[in-house]
């Protein structure tokens, strides 16, 4: 198959699309998301690269879409402070600590429960837009430095001097972040027939 | 003695680098008799999981259109 074949307009609309939506869900920004999508695709497409498949080209193209998403996170985090905490970030801290009882202890109705088998849930094409709405759920700035940590797969150490942070701040957001999106989907998604164990 | 809200710390934590062997220890004591921590340990990992899925669908061979 050629490259001719291969990129044809429908597939550069739908891998776009694609793009666009993971650029938003990290930058939270449409207009730099569209930069970002923009420079990403002529970046790949004008190489002169041939590749064995559309599999192939959507992987190179969001890789560099991932490099352009980092810079612009770099460039952000120079003048936004990501540790300064947000009225929705304090919102969270508090549904947090309610939570547990005086003892620091789990209050019954508010003890996690099992979500079954895993791999049950996540082959439901149902799950995937449950799971994107409480990501885009999540504050900016904490759903920054979870994604940068979890999608753009950067070692934690390294998410906290890319965007000047201690590493307790560091812990402390990602901690808040794994929370929130814990119990968006529990309530979301597990909970309706689940029974508190 | 751990209490459940340090132990959601230290799962969390755990996520993010190696814990310590007293950590670890504490850790286990702990989840050894709270069933709502192991649950939340379980969640974490699904979560680590989910994420991992997540990427794969989007710059995996899913492209929305059939393969030739």
């Amino acid at each position: 198959m050629s490259d001719t074949t291969l990129i044809n307009d429908e597939f550069v609309a739908a891998v776009r699309r694609d793009m666009l939506k993971f650029a938003q869900m990290q930058l939270r920004d449409a207009a730099m998301a569209e930069d970002a999508v923009q420079e990403a695709l002529v970046a790949a497409l004008s190489g002169g690269r041939s590749f064995a498949g559309r599999a192939a080209l959507k992987t190179w193209v969001f890789s560099i879409l991932r490099n352009k998403i980092v810079d612009l996170i770099r460039v952000q985090s120079r003048t936004t402070n990501i540790s300064a905490l947000g009225d929705d970030e304090a919102g969270m801290d508090e549904t947090f600590e309610a939570l547990f009882k005086e003892n620091a202890h789990w209050r019954p109705e508010a003890r996690p429960f099992g979500w079954g088998n895993p791999e049950d849930t996540l082959r439901e094409e149902r799950f995937w837009e449950v799971f994107e709405i409480c990501l885009n759920h999540l504050p900016e700035k904490t759903a920054r430095v979870f994604m940068m940590r979890e999608f753009l797969e950067f070692e934690t150490d390294e998410v906290c001097r890319e965007l000047s942070l201690t590493v307790s701040n560091c812990n402390v957001i990602l901690h808040r972040a794994r929370n929130g999106l814990r119990r968006c989907l529990e309530g979301s998604w597990f909970a309706p027939g689940e029974k508190p164990c | 003695m751990l209490n459940c809200k340090e132990a959601t710390r230290l799962m969390s934590e755990a996520q993010d680098r190696q814990l310590s062997m007293g950590e670890k220890l504490q850790l286990e004591m702990h989840l050894a008799m709270c069933r709502g921590c192991r649950n939340f340990r379980e969640q974490m990992d699904f979560l680590r999981l989910a994420c991992r899925r997540f990427m794969q669908r989007r710059d995996g061979g899913d492209d929305g259109s059939s393969h030739p």
